[in-house]
């Protein structure tokens, strides 16, 4: 579980991020949705240590993580597993090289092991016969692929996806979502997914957290979240036709 | 100006701090020194094979009197070499050719968040990206300078038989009159001092990249610039205080 309390951030005179509370819970597929330029990156930053946040507190399964010790923070890090929107996957490495990195820096196992942890991970993300692969080679669904298996190579406890989606066509972004959730239960893990993708909430969001202008406006669950009476996060859901129609729809039947 | 100083010697700082294993760094300092190294030879050698050829050439034009022997061509020729040359026009050279690989390299990972992956694993991205550059260039630039001296001289000998400025043999007595041994030593302390600044400066520039592709185009322009400035300076200060 991963608690969050009163983070606030600044750039220049920019407040991005204004007194943000909140708990991520285990085993669940937390989502961060908003607009664009809402925070959303701004505050999984600061919860993964990227960015300093200027005041408030971030706790992993209750240690204190911001402005801890270095070597606590540390020990708190080699647990995490990152998406990033770009993928960020090392240039010069093969994919096998890839998701084999943060085992051969992180953790203490012979090569045949960590050979093993990657063609598993690997299989994991439906990729066997990549590992050979560049990462120029791939498609971008395929590069998403295999940063979440180099995020879980580690074992990770906490995973962190900011933008998983961004560039893939809507099948390709369901599947990811899919894997997403389904690693996330699998491994009984803390998922933080950002998003602005009304998809991904429908599909995944166990618990959604709507932030707007770096303020979080509304929490709930993709059960609820269209019967939301928040009037920036109504906005946000129907500037979709689709979503407009299917409220039409909805209530129509009741 | 004073600001950005302190941003430097805070990153030359980080280098130093929660460094990776000696194996990661060692075998990671072996592939910045075939990048940086091998990948130079050519230009390097192009480059000093004609600045020691052009400078026989020119010396030859300008001492044209009955009274100077001409081996003196090959005293100068070795001379302006050692000192200058090699050391300095290599280290240019590099500058231009080493120092915006680097930076490139390093904003391209910074704008692409792959700095932040290794951040997000608990890995000093600094230290493991920035400190076996710093230490190849180390170890290969007084290799490329030496090498840069050799072609020079021997340029130098062609250009001045080919065209008949001097003999084989007045080329081999001057170069091998009034030698200096320290002027070596000089050299090579030159080329220490001009690898560190050009390995941390495009480090420096590539590290802080931040926006996109015209960012990084000018992060390693800046990282050229003023590591050619940082050089130059440099020069006049070692032979102020060496020589």
């Amino acid at each position: 579980m991963i608690e969050i309390h009163n983070i606030h951030k600044t750039f220049g005179d920019k407040k991005v991020l204004d007194g943000i509370s909140g708990v991520f819970e285990t085993g669940k597929t937390n989502l961060l949705l908003g607009a664009s330029g809402t925070g959303k990156s701004v505050l999984l930053k600061c919860i993964v240590g990227l960015i300093k946040p200027d005041l408030g507190s971030v706790t992993f399964d209750g240690t204190y993580f911001t402005n801890n010790k270095l070597d606590i923070r540390q020990e708190i890090r080699r647990k995490i597993g990152m998406l990033f929107q770009s993928s960020a996957l090392f240039d010069s490495m093969t994919v096998e090289e890839n998701v084999m990195f943060p085992l051969k820096m992180l953790a203490k196992m012979p090569k045949d092991e960590r050979l093993d942890r990657v063609n598993f991970c690997l299989k994991r993300v439906g990729l066997e016969n990549a590992n050979k692969k560049m990462p120029s080679e791939l498609s971008g669904g395929m590069k998403k692929r295999v940063g979440i298996a180099r995020a879980i190579a580690p074992d990770c406890t906490y995973l962190f996806c900011d933008e998983p989606n961004s560039g893939l066509d809507p099948l390709t972004a369901l599947k990811i979502d899919g894997l997403i959730k389904e690693i996330t239960e699998e491994y009984n893990i803390t998922t933080i997914v950002v998003t602005h993708d009304m998809n991904s909430v429908i599909e995944i969001g166990d618990k959604i957290m709507f932030l707007y202008e770096g303020k979080k406006l509304w929490e709930g669950t993709r059960d609820n979240i269209l019967d939301s009476d928040v009037p920036e996060l109504n906005e946000f859901i129907f500037a979709n036709r689709l979503m407009r129609d299917a409220k039409k729809v909805e209530e129509g039947e009741a | 100006m004073l600001q950005h100083f302190g941003k430097y010697l805070l990153f030359m700082t980080s280098l130093f701090t929660r460094t990776e294993s000696p194996r990661i760094l060692f075998n990671r300092t072996i592939d910045e020194a075939i990048l940086i190294g091998i990948n130079s030879i050519f230009i390097v050698a192009i480059v000093s094979t004609f600045i020691g050829a052009v400078t026989c050439v020119q010396v030859s034009y300008n001492l044209n009197n009955a009274f100077i022997p001409r081996s003196t061509i090959g005293f100068m020729v070795r001379e302006m070499t050692i000192l200058e040359l090699a050391p300095t026009i290599t280290s240019i050279v590099l500058a231009g050719k080493v120092g915006s690989s680097i930076a490139g390299g390093l904003g391209t990972m910074q704008i692409t968040e792959q700095v932040d992956a290794l951040e997000v694993m608990g890995i000093n991205s600094a230290s493991y990206l920035v400190l076996p550059k710093l230490i190849a260039a180390l170890l290969v630039f007084p290799l490329l300078v030496i090498l840069a001296m050799f072609l020079s001289i021997a340029g130098g000998y062609v250009a001045g038989t080919v065209t008949n400025a001097l003999t084989a043999q007045e080329y081999i007595t001057g170069i091998r009159g009034d030698f200096v041994p320290y002027n070596i030593t000089f050299a090579l302390i030159k080329s220490f001092v001009f690898a560190f600044l050009i390995s941390s400066i495009s480090s420096f520039r590539g590290y802080y990249t931040s926006g996109g592709a015209l960012e990084v185009g000018a992060a390693s322009t800046t990282a050229v610039t003023n590591s050619v400035i940082a050089v130059l300076i440099a020069d006049f200060v070692c032979a102020q205080l060496l020589l």
